[in-house]
């Protein structure tokens, strides 16, 4: 337990005046301006968009600049701004099927409706530096157009339901849980755990996803899809009483296709999990898919052994606003705790000694 | 609307510029920054969660005796404002024709262009995939 202080306010101005100077860097270098970052540093700011649950690439890329590209921290900066402002509702849920598609991938079906488009990936790069980067003034030469754009792709789980061999998500319109009004409560049903991955950290739950790979949790997947690009956000105002079209926002879309389960109800079948993220993560998305995938164990009859199933290890740890709470609150004062830790070993090590010269 | 909600504030003022002066309107409600709670689909079509939240900005006017409203995504205060006025100017006769030629149908039109060259690219880097000996 820390106590309260009080006291240091000049050598705390002094710290912040230095960490000030520090984010600045050498003045004699241009200040990056935070279009610049969103612009430049696009997944940068997509992940602590996501990350800091409030998807505003402006916002996001101002909290980058005063984080000194510390992610975790610039998340942390839009968690507490969004307690700032008013909140005017929910959007309908958005129809990625009928997404603006920049790229969408499956690892299932080589010929699939609509076509494998790569997109702007780091994918077939070779991974070497590129030192023309270094160099400044080289723009790229605009990248090529087809006559036809993409046409419409359905979803490839659409394509296996058809023929009976996925377990649907049964349609329906039940009202969510909403973790941001509703402190985290177990049993946590999918919707709550979709919406704590979504905001959770990616690395923490690439290492899951990882794990699960690995055989903590037995999980035999495919990517059925992968599609990234823009959907249009509807709400239904009050006033209105009719849905209105406020924008468009780019999401990347995971449907991870999993081993086929078969019980005394259900024929064997494919299983879905899903990842569904704010912004360009495609990382993200496939490890909350894998996750998603692996904390439905209870429900389709599996044994529940791994981390990546317990709903408790995965949702209590996932945010890393908590998390870097909870770890950084150590470096507060714990000098009356630790005055009791000190007389109660000085005590114990007398008595230690004592025994022995007897 | 999900024109005018995808069309800056610079934007609407440029094509505004093209015509008389939009009747004087009163602010009712905003222009305000708030959030919405974006929601998805599990699996894509199943039952909702929620997703993240956005910033959105909403403004309420009255012009004339009618009632504009807009809500856009992000946080232009301008947009807003200059969104709702429209609103309530397309609801007037007399004004609706010249936006709708000069503001609206331009606007649709350009963003209809970025929506198909963003669909043309994607289509250039469509792949045909050869299978090869099995690898494992």
């Amino acid at each position: 337990m820390y106590v309260s202080v009080k006291g240091g306010e000049t050598a705390i101005g002094h710290a912040h005046a230095w960490l000030a100077e520090a984010r600045r860097g050498d003045p004699a270098l241009p200040e990056l301006t935070v279009a610049q970052i969103e612009e430049q540093l696009a997944l940068a700011v997509d992940r602590v968009m996501a990350e800091g649950a409030c998807a505003d690439r402006g916002l996001a890329a101002l909290a980058l600049k005063q984080a000194r590209g510390d992610s975790t921290e610039a998340a942390f900066l839009l968690r507490a701004y969004r307690t700032t402002l008013p909140r005017f509702g929910y959007t309908l849920p958005v129809d990625t099927g009928a997404m603006a598609i920049q790229r969408r991938i499956s690892s299932t079906y080589k010929d699939l409706p609509g076509g494998q488009v790569l997109g702007p990936t780091f994918d077939y790069t070779h991974r070497l530096l590129d030192f023309a980067l270094a160099a400044e003034g080289l723009d790229p030469p605009p990248p090529a157009e087809a006559e036809q754009g993409a046409q419409r792709m359905p979803q490839v789980t659409e394509i296996l339901a058809q023929e009976g061999l996925m377990a649907p998500d049964a349609p329906s319109n039940a009202e969510p849980p909403d973790l941001t009004r509703e402190p985290l409560a177990f049993p946590a049903n999918r919707a709550l755990r979709l919406q704590a991955m979504a905001r959770g950290d990616e690395g923490f739950l690439l290492s899951l996803g990882y794990s699960t790979q690995r055989g903590y949790g037995n999980a035999h997947p495919f990517v059925g899809e992968i599609r990234m690009g823009e959907v249009s956000v509807e709400i239904e105002p009050p006033e209105l009483g009719f849905a209105i079209d406020i924008g468009d926002m780019v999401v990347t879309e995971c449907q991870m296709v999993n081993q086929f389960v078969g019980n005394a109800e259900a024929p064997p079948q494919f299983t879905r999990g899903y990842g569904l993220v704010v912004g360009q993560n495609e990382r993200k998305a496939m490890a909350m898919a894998l996750v998603d995938r692996a904390l439905r164990a209870p429900e389709l009859g599996e044994e529940a052994t791994a981390p990546a199933q317990s709903p408790e290890f995965v949702l209590y740890h996932c945010d890393n606003v908590e998390s870097t709470g909870f770890v950084e609150h150590l470096k507060l004062p714990h000098y009356v705790d630790f005055q009791s830790e000190l007389e109660k070993i000085r005590a114990i090590r007398a008595r230690w000694f004592a025994e022995r010269t007897e | 609307m999900a024109i005018l909600a995808r069309a800056g504030a610079d934007a609407l003022r440029a094509h505004l510029a093209g015509l008389p002066a939009l009747p004087p309107h009163t602010r009712l409600r905003g222009p305000e920054i708030g959030l919405v709670m974006l929601r998805g689909r599990m699996g894509g079509d199943g039952a909702p969660f929620n997703l993240s939240e956005a910033t959105a900005t909403r403004c309420t006017v009255e012009m004339e005796g009618r009632m504009g409203h807009a809500t856009v995504l992000g946080r232009d205060l301008a947009q807003a404002e200059l969104a709702a006025a429209i609103d309530a100017a397309l609801q007037s006769p007399a004004l609706r024709g010249p936006l709708l030629d000069h503001v609206i149908e331009p606007l649709a039109e350009a963003q209809a262009e970025a929506r198909d060259r963003t669909a043309r690219r994607a289509e250039a880097t469509r792949v045909q995939f050869f299978t090869m000996a099995t690898m494992r």
